[in-house]
């Protein structure tokens, strides 16, 4: 088991946010994270990534406590996407990218050779080589996502934890976005564990090996995008009447409002 | 619309070279600064001769009793320790400058601005005027307890930033300016108080190199090379450091330890500057922008280059304070205000809200 929550809970002023989860993640598994605004996923995944501690219960990575971890240890097993972070706009994409390097370097060493070159190589994945000589303050939205995955996989971690990867894109970049996580995904060859917060739920239907759907702090399903998108689960969470088709190519379910 | 497709990889080389030749030409410059500023004064001496008197110390010409032993007094005993002095506390805010920007993630945070020094000043004023002797052969209490107010005022001022409930960095700036005017008013009074003699506290106050002595390079130096030297070690952390704290943090970085380690060097090696020079304002906000302008914001290049910058811009600075208005000295720090006022408003426009606010 790569991931294992056991009863966790958080509070933030009194108020539960997340309250007793105990859910596990496997090798090899795409994980999307599902719920209204408010439900619990992004504290989910600051929790699992050590931004947060928990109030109560315990949260294992390799079996190992996570709060025992230290940031450096915690930074070689996962990288993290975050939401709309605020970047310092002066600084080159291939200069942000290197910083994914960081944990795997001591104090005084300097990036190696090696070092450069999966840099290079992340920055050519997510196609963002074009960009070496701009900086963060002048390249778009999509341009960005691409170059924080890069930096995530110049981070070379067997866990990856995205906050909605799309918020902010258009369809294209949307699709281009996703389509660089699940290659990511595969590239790991079954020892890596994606999990993503997404709003979008025909998103997280196409890309995801398993959704997890939470409502007021709680998971109230978890399994195949078809097990868990369907009508009475989304109705009676989200408050709305949908109507639910399969997609012509991908058959995943498709949500219509 | 798809954007442009890279095709050509082998394009796309990512290195990092230490600035070593950037460096070397730094120090040429320095010397340069340096001739010059032994070279000009109320007395002229030509290049030459300056060469010739420095280089007769290490006896490799014995020609130098054909100059004037007026001229070996002037260069050994008065100039050369003032440019030396102007190098190191140049060097000094530059560097720390630099640091303070880094952390803060605040291009205005220059020593003076944020109050270290006035809180630094303040520690000096206090042993100054309490009457005991402060030098002990090599040692000195005067870098010591500008240290001590020196990092009490940072303090107090992080302390407040994050009482405050928001970590933006301008409130820390704002802080910064609180507690540096508080310490400039405590100075003032404690001044007022004291023995009617104020000429050389005064002078100092407004920050000068006019007593400047061999003694006091040689005082500040280790401090200066203590500091230095942990700042210099932690530049490639800095610029992960340059992301929010979260962020960083997800890339292995210990923010608290770091914070705190960095603080007290930069405060170290601003309190070895301000206890022998006073108050010089600007330094720090200008010579690592200049670098930043030029070569980027990595704090590897940014760091050293600061420092040498700094150190060149304050020999030229003191060259202008005992020339322009000769034989009357203007202190070094009206004209590094001078220059860094003007600078100061240049850089705020140019970065708008977006860096001030945005932390």
């Amino acid at each position: 088991m790569v991931i294992d929550l056991q009863n966790v809970s958080f509070k933030y002023e009194n108020v539960n946010v997340i309250q007793e989860i105990t859910a596990h993640f496997n090798p090899g598994e795409l994980v999307s994270l599902v719920g209204p605004n408010g439900a619990g996923k992004t504290t989910l995944l600051k929790l699992i990534s050590g931004t947060l501690k928990p109030s109560s219960g315990k949260i294992y990575i390799y079996d190992q406590q996570s709060h025992n971890l230290t940031n450096k240890k915690r930074a070689v097993w996962i990288s993290m996407v975050p939401q709309n972070p605020k970047l310092p706009d002066e600084i080159s994409i291939p200069d942000f990218v290197m910083l994914g390097r960081n944990p795997h370097l001591g104090l005084l060493q300097w990036e190696s050779k090696e070092d450069f070159n999966i840099a290079r190589k992340s920055m050519s994945l997510t196609e963002i080589d074009y960009l070496s000589r701009r900086k963060l303050g002048e390249i778009s939205g999509g341009e960005r996502q691409r170059a924080m995955l890069a930096l995530a996989i110049t981070q070379q971690s067997p866990i990856m934890l995205l906050d909605e990867p799309t918020s902010n894109l258009d369809i294209y970049h949307q699709i281009k976005v996703m389509k660089l996580i699940k290659k990511i995904h595969t590239l790991k060859s079954g020892f890596g564990v994606t999990i993503l917060a997404i709003h979008d739920l025909n998103i997280a239907a196409q890309f995801s090996d398993r959704i997890l759907l939470f409502s007021n702090g709680s998971i109230a399903a978890d399994g195949m995008p078809k097990e868990v998108l369907t009508k009475n689960n989304i109705d009676s969470i989200y408050g709305s009447e949908v109507t639910i088709i399969t997609h012509p190519e991908h058959g995943t379910p498709v949500i219509l409002s | 619309m798809k954007p442009t497709t890279y095709t050509n990889d082998q394009d796309l080389v990512l290195t990092y070279k230490y600035p070593w030749n950037k460096i070397t030409i730094g120090i040429v410059i320095i010397f340069i600064c340096a001739v010059i500023g032994v070279a000009i004064g109320s007395v002229y001496i030509p290049v030459t001769s300056v060469f010739l008197i420095l280089f007769s110390k290490l006896n490799l010409f014995n020609e130098s009793t054909e100059l004037t032993p007026a001229w070996h007094t002037i260069i050994w005993n008065i100039r050369l320790p003032r440019v030396v002095l102007a190098l190191l506390v140049g060097a000094s805010l530059g560097i720390s400058g630099a640091t303070y920007q880094g952390l803060f993630k605040n291009p205005l945070a220059d020593p003076y601005l944020i109050g270290v020094a006035s809180g630094a000043s303040l520690g000096a004023t206090i042993v100054f005027l309490s009457g005991i002797p402060f030098t002990y052969g090599y040692f000195s209490l005067l870098p010591v307890a500008s240290f001590c107010g020196g990092i009490i005022a940072v303090f107090i001022a992080y302390l407040i930033s994050i009482k405050s409930g928001n970590t933006h960095l301008s409130t820390l700036l704002l802080a910064g300016l609180a507690i540096g005017a508080f310490a400039t008013a405590i100075t003032g009074i404690l001044m007022l108080r004291s023995d009617p003699d104020l000429r050389p506290l005064l002078s100092w106050l407004m920050g000068g190199f006019i007593r400047a002595q061999w003694s006091h390079s040689i005082l500040i130096m280790p401090y200066m090379i203590i500091g230095v030297s942990f700042i210099l070690g932690y530049s490639r952390i800095l610029n992960t450091m340059q992301l929010e704290g979260y962020y960083a943090e997800s890339l292995g970085v210990n923010i608290e330890k770091t914070k705190r380690i960095l603080i007290v060097s930069a405060t170290l090696v601003t309190a070895a500057a301000v206890s022998f020079s006073g108050l010089i304002g600007f330094v720090g906000l200008i010579a690592p922008h200049i670098i930043r302008l030029l070569w980027g914001t990595d704090y590897r290049t940014l760091l050293p280059l600061s420092g040498l910058v700094g150190a060149a811009f304050l020999i030229l600075a003191d060259l202008a304070a005992r020339t322009i208005v000769s034989p009357i000295e203007l202190p070094v720090g009206i004209i590094t205000a001078l220059v860094g006022s003007p600078f100061f408003v240049y850089v705020l426009l140019k970065t708008k809200g977006s860096t001030i606010d945005g932390y």
